[in-house]
């Protein structure tokens, strides 16, 4: 089971790497670097299930028989663009949140709001 | 042309957002979206009309023949939600150009409305599309421009709460892609046809399982069912009312669309209510949100946290409806996404008249004005009896037809659950109506006369001051809905029927 399936076990343990990272920081540019994780290993489960055995490159080619399946790699490629805008905006959020409270920690800016409410 | 119908609906907001983002004057950014909802509105129209009777429109994209192409489906299951999308957004764009002018940096309100258009077009997509990963795309794309049109409201809170969103509602669709590249790994399609042929051969298969439970927890995220419905609150309060409203009234009632095409007609009825506990799951979250949801709103300081709130137990119940399985269960819920998408509509477009005319939407700036803004708090009135779900309002007939359904399949409990959230919504709603007809009005004594009002507003600028009129065009938006709310109650046929249609076509007739 690990053996013939080890891509699988090595991508769901990136994946619950990039999870936890998610959640256990509290800075908002870490979280994005575990969203980036999380997302990536998912891209790689993609392209790993396109792999056939003995399959070369999806190019017709003379002489070749066996194709690996393109399909995954180009819905990868649209997960791709989809992960770098997620990316983007987060990072343009967490840009602007340091603006407005001078902070990326969530729990700072949070006590922040919270401190702010009480003196008014 | 009609056959283009399914393309279009799609089309037509996506090209006017990349026209919206090059054009330099935001009033003609809003005459582009306003141009893009009525159309949408007109294709959502004449799609419900050709599929009255049960007929399937297929579209392919391209000219790629399906499996192959991503095909667009249109059949009655979905043309409801469409037509919802649509009428929300003539609403929007009706109320939201003033709303945004005076809420949005003049800078920024073109590509406020370049936003709003993607939002639209993503969550017409999901609507519209036959082909799952299609559907995770449109579904990024309904939330990245949700993101960004949270992050504009008017508080700093408001970046934290869209971020807050972006990092749940990013794993949530992640969850979505995971479901369904398992589903493709066994299956080899991606069409939502192709997959439903071939996963009953499957049935026992783990990926298939891994793929229903992966699939339906993404899609829970962006439902905000309760256990995770932590961006909600935040999403809904702080973004600006315009967004609150297209969100509140049509964002999560596509993604609950999306969960009962996948549990019915793309994994089938057997794999996902017999085979897995996937029903009683549902029940199970539905209930504890019902309750959870209008206990919170209770305690709610802030109107707009209140109905989010609120939203949150009404999701439940939706979903109860679907966690059902049966025809009238779907039927139920399918009604009240309609029946809600114009209660809330018109609570949130209420909400925003406040912060217009009080800038701010706390209940203690509310308090007395009852009698000088009767047309807004007439809305409120109506928009919270219909979520407590008193006659003749629309919120009354769909919660009959869940409570029948319930009592169809034998769980009381549930009823009882019903009931009690009915009450706990009679509470906050009560609060609401308390707050603003029979207090009296902050800084004031009762009863001034507008120049004294107007001495002490100026001698303590802390004081709420009234500014006198609504913009018609804002106006009329929230009068049209708490009208329609209290029509559909009194003749439930139109939304009835179109329940009835959706629910006929997602359980194939085979259910009692």
């Amino acid at each position: 089971m690990i053996a013939t399936h080890y891509t699988y076990w090595i991508i769901f343990a990136l994946m619950m790497i990039g999870l936890y990272a998610v959640m256990s920081h509290g800075n908002l540019v870490k979280k994005l670097i575990g969203l980036n994780v999380f997302q990536v290993a998912v891209f790689m489960f993609f392209i790993s299930l396109g792999r056939v055995d003995e399959g070369s490159p999806p190019i017709i080619t003379e002489g070749i028989e066996v194709y690996s399946h393109p399909l995954p790699h180009v819905l990868i490629l649209t997960a791709i663009v989809v992960g770098v805008a997620t990316t983007s905006v987060g990072v343009a959020l967490a840009i602007r949140i340091f603006e407005a409270y001078g902070t990326v920690e969530e729990d700072d800016a949070l006590a922040r709001d919270v401190a702010e409410e009480a003196a008014e | 042309m009609i056959d283009q119908l399914p393309a279009l609906q799609v089309v037509v907001p996506l090209v006017c957002a990349a026209v919206c983002v090059l054009l330099r004057s935001a009033f003609a950014a809003w005459l582009l979206f306003t141009v893009a909802a009525v159309a949408s509105l007109v294709t959502a129209v004449v799609l419900t009309v050709l599929v009255r009777d049960g007929e399937t429109i297929g579209y392919d994209m391209g000219g790629w023949p399906a499996p192959v192409g991503i095909e667009l489906v249109v059949d009655q299951a979905n043309a409801v939600v469409l037509l919802l999308l649509g009428v929300i957004a003539v609403i929007v764009a009706s109320y939201g150009r003033r709303s945004i002018e005076a809420e949005i940096r003049p800078r920024r309100v073109r590509m406020f409305y370049a936003a709003l258009c993607m939002l639209l077009t993503g969550l017409m997509g999901i609507a519209v599309t036959g082909d799952a990963f299609n559907l995770f795309v449109f579904l990024e794309i309904s939330s990245l421009s949700s993101y960004a049109l949270i992050a504009l409201g008017r508080r700093r809170r408001a970046l934290l709460a869209a971020f807050q969103y972006l990092v749940i509602g990013t794993v949530g669709g992640t969850f979505l892609l995971i479901g369904v590249g398992l589903a493709f790994a066994v299956t080899g399609t991606l069409n939502m046809t192709d997959l439903a042929d071939r996963l009953p051969a499957l049935e026992g298969n783990r990926a298939v399982t891994g793929s229903v439970v992966f699939i339906f927890v993404g899609l829970a995220i962006k439902m905000a069912v309760f256990p995770l419905h932590a961006w909600l609150p935040g999403a809904y309060s702080e973004a600006p009312s315009v967004v609150s409203v297209v969100l509140a009234a049509v964002g999560t009632k596509v993604a609950i669309y999306a969960f009962a095409r996948f549990a019915f007609t793309v994994f089938g009825i057997d794999v996902v209510f017999t085979d897995l506990p996937i029903g009683q799951a549902i029940l199970v979250v539905g209930s504890l949100a019902m309750l959870a949801g209008a206990a919170v709103a209770c305690f709610q300081q802030d109107f707009k946290r209140l109905l989010a709130w609120s939203s949150i137990g009404q999701v439940g119940m939706i979903v109860t409806g679907i966690g059902l399985a049966t025809a009238g269960g779907v039927s139920a819920a399918y009604l009240h996404i309609i029946n809600h998408a114009i209660i809330k509509g018109a609570l949130f477009a209420a909400a925003g008249i406040l912060l217009l005319n009080l800038g701010s939407t706390s209940l203690d700036s509310m308090a007395g004005l009852g009698r000088r803004m009767p047309l807004t708090f007439g809305a409120v009135v109506i928009g919270g009896l219909g979520l407590i779900g008193v006659p003749p309002t629309a919120g009354f007939a769909s919660k009959w037809a869940l409570a029948a359904a319930l009592v169809e399949d034998d769980q009381w409990l549930i009823l009882a659950i019903l009931l009690a959230s009915s009450l706990l919504a009679m509470v906050y709603v009560g609060r609401v109506i308390e707050v603003a007809w029979f207090r009296s009005p902050a800084g004031v004594d009762a009863a001034p006369s507008p120049a004294a009002e107007h001495a002490a507003a100026a001698a303590n600028p802390g004081t709420v001051r009234v500014r006198e009129g609504t913009p018609l065009l804002m106006a009329a938006p929230v009068a049209l809905l708490a009208v329609a709310s209290v029509y559909f109650g009194i003749d439930a046929s139109l939304p009835s029927g179109l329940a009835d249609g959706a629910a006929r076509v997602l359980t194939g007739g085979g259910l009692p």
